[in-house]
């Protein structure tokens, strides 16, 4: 009878705690979320960007395919989890959005100064996210390999450390007062871990992507941009090397994850 | 002009579960730009399906549709090999019509 009663005890002490806090709504959520998922809007998006990169435009009326991602001229497959990398052509780290910036000037002509200061959904920047949901689709399931050899690439991820641990504005808030500690939520948004690998598909493994709220497709740049305008900050700029080096801070630690972009959000 | 749908057509038996995906802006007309004025309403009004050239579905649509509309119906007697054609009308006059075919 004892016996019993302690191996019943035990039982019960191994339910896994996540499990008994998983509340209906969150379940409901979930729910939502995989129905949504048959029908990703993201797609229209993929199939312009694969239109855009093919098509010859700008002053020197020339299509991006000469474009070099990391991979060599014109290689887009895999490309996408191995960015923000250092291009030795800028001598900078570029991120996805960026390197697109510096192939639309240096191939089509394009003003990249221009594309930079417009704001996000309108004109330029409407292909500009195209583009990147297109190539970050082409490399959907593989897992994030960002490189780490050059030396600029390491300082990058220093300075995205320190950037993402930086407190201040009205709100003294950093992003790690979000993500910096596991099982965070705000409101009904479970919040993930950026400091580790958060899993396949979850935090920077999941841009761009498709937010149903607002019907906006969004890149990693506009992504930072909102985090940044959540804590009350100005938003260093498109392409600014702060932005990119909190992008090689994040991809560095999601190393292994599989990439699941473009994604699908509330 | 008006993007591409994207149109899935998979066969179940003598059954065909069309999924459809629009890219449309589906302006309500309830909202205000930055200067306060309202935005005219942009809406696809009509939908029509058609299975090799006949008309199987039609449905009107109105403001309260989401952008970038999802939308997923069966057709009865459809096999693989058929093609599915997508027709919708909006506000503007606007209309586009994509085909697939039934897999």
């Amino acid at each position: 009878m004892k016996a019993i009663f302690i191996a019943s005890a035990l039982a019960v002490c191994m339910l896994p705690p996540a499990m008994a806090q998983k509340s209906a709504a969150i379940s409901a959520i979930e729910e939502y979320r995989a129905l949504l998922a048959d029908g990703n809007p993201a797609e229209l998006f993929e199939a312009k960007g694969a239109d855009l990169w093919r098509q010859k435009r700008g002053p020197k009326k020339a299509s991006l395919e000469a474009c070099d991602l990391g991979l060599g001229a014109g290689v887009v497959k895999g490309a996408f989890v191995q960015l923000p990398r250092y291009f030795a052509d800028t001598s900078r780290v570029q991120d996805l959005e960026s390197r697109l910036l510096t192939c639309m000037s240096s191939l089509q002509g394009l003003d990249e100064k221009a594309i930079a200061k417009t704001a996000f959904g309108k004109g330029e920047q409407k292909n500009v996210t195209a583009l990147a949901t297109w190539i970050a689709s082409e490399s959907r399931g593989e897992t994030f390999k960002l490189p780490q050899a050059h030396s600029q690439e390491k300082a990058f991820y220093e300075v995205g450390k320190r950037l993402f641990f930086q407190r201040g504005g009205p709100h003294d808030f950093a992003c790690a007062s979000c993500h910096g500690s596991d099982d965070q939520r705000i409101r009904l948004q479970d919040l993930p871990n950026l400091t580790k690998n958060p899993g396949d598909g979850i935090g920077f493994a999941a841009w761009p992507a498709y937010r149903v709220g607002n019907g906006q497709m969004w890149g990693m740049q506009q992504r930072l941009n909102d985090c940044y305008r959540q804590q009350r900050f100005p938003f260093p700029g498109f392409g600014s090397d702060a932005t990119i080096a909190l992008g090689v801070y994040l991809g560095v630690n999601a190393a292994g994850a599989k990439s699941i972009a473009p994604a699908l959000k509330r | 002009m008006a993007d591409p749908m994207r149109i899935r057509a998979q066969a179940n038996g003598n059954k065909a579960t069309v999924r459809v995906l629009m890219s449309h802006e589906m302006e309500s007309g309830q909202r205000k730009d930055s200067s306060g004025a309202a935005i005219p309403a942009m809406h696809i009004t009509e939908v029509s399906a058609s299975l090799n050239g006949k008309v199987v579905m039609t449905s009107d649509w109105g403001p309260a549709v989401s952008k970038n509309p999802f939308t997923q119906f069966t057709i009865k007697n459809a096999k693989a090999g058929d093609k599915v054609a997508i027709t919708w009308k909006d506000t503007k006059g606007d209309t586009r019509t994509d085909e697939a075919t039934v897999s």
